[in-house]
């Protein structure tokens, strides 16, 4: 009725890549942790569309799962770029390159 | 093509221009806001795809919560601009991209060579009522993990951000 299966993967890998790719290609922390949640929203993509495709509910409520964990993920990421910015002053993870802080 | 058809490849469409855009924004403000725009769409997708209840989440707890989240984190630290040059962007930009192509590639041409690719998905759409009892019914051990997992972030997060006072204190007899 809607569209096939495989255009929904399609979208969500499309969704998955950007966020790899941000999170690769950007050095700034916060961008890091963005890419990060367009991964895991991509993931989340992927299991809906398998929850519609196979008639059970368990990917939906997979979903809720994946949004508690990036919920965590985030409160403890964002407290830790705080911290790491509280003592070294900059968000690049370029110059994070002392071991000795 | 029928009308559902048209309204997911017009949200797919938005959410990759948007979640493009934010993924190349230099200033974090701009990215996060382009951000708000994919997780919209992604819950319409979520919506048009029978999951009513998980898309009124991902507004509210994606595109409200977490993304208010890095609003405040952005705004509350001072950061410095950060201009890099055009050698180090190509650097940067370019393993990536190709990686991702080649992955994406892949990826496409596995999923429509798997058998039964072209079969349409059925239009269905699963209650909140339905919903909440599968959860509780079938998941509530995970569910109590989830909620232990959140409690336990919410302390490793106030541990970290808290004001550093032993430092403060241990400082002088740091100095000689």
């Amino acid at each position: 009725m809607i569209v096939p299966y495989s255009h929904v993967l399609i979208l969500a890998g499309i969704l998955f890549l950007l966020g790899a790719v941000c999170a690769l290609a950007r050095r700034n922390l916060i961008m890091i942790l963005i890419g990060v949640e367009v991964m895991l929203n991509a993931a989340g993509l992927a299991l809906i569309g398998a929850s519609l495709k196979w008639q059970q509910l368990e990917g939906q409520i997979f979903v809720i799962f994946i949004m508690a964990v990036a919920a965590a993920e985030v409160a403890v990421g964002l407290a830790l770029i705080v911290y790491s910015q509280r003592r070294t002053g900059t968000l690049e993870a370029d110059r994070y390159n002392l071991l000795k802080g | 093509m029928t009308l559902y058809a048209a309204i997911f490849y017009l949200l797919g469409l938005v959410t990759v221009a948007a979640t493009v855009l934010a993924i190349t924004r230099s200033n974090l403000v701009h990215a996060v806001v382009y951000l708000v725009i994919s997780f919209f769409g992604t819950a319409m997708l979520f919506y048009l795809l029978g999951a009513p209840f998980v898309a009124l989440l991902e507004v509210i707890i994606y595109a409200g919560a977490i993304m208010v989240l890095f609003l405040f984190i952005i705004m509350m630290l001072r950061l410095e601009e950060h201009r890099q040059n055009g050698g180090a962007l190509v650097r940067r930009w370019l393993p990536a991209l190709v990686l991702a192509g080649v992955a994406l590639g892949s990826l496409i041409l596995l999923i429509i060579a798997a058998p039964g690719s072209a079969n349409l998905l059925p239009a269905a759409a699963a209650s909140p009522l339905e919903f909440g009892r599968a959860l509780y019914q079938r998941h509530w051990f995970a569910v109590e993990v989830v909620s232990f997992l959140l409690l336990v972030a919410l302390v490793g997060a106030l541990y970290l951000g808290r004001r550093e006072a032993e430092t403060l204190i241990a400082s002088p007899k740091e100095e000689p």
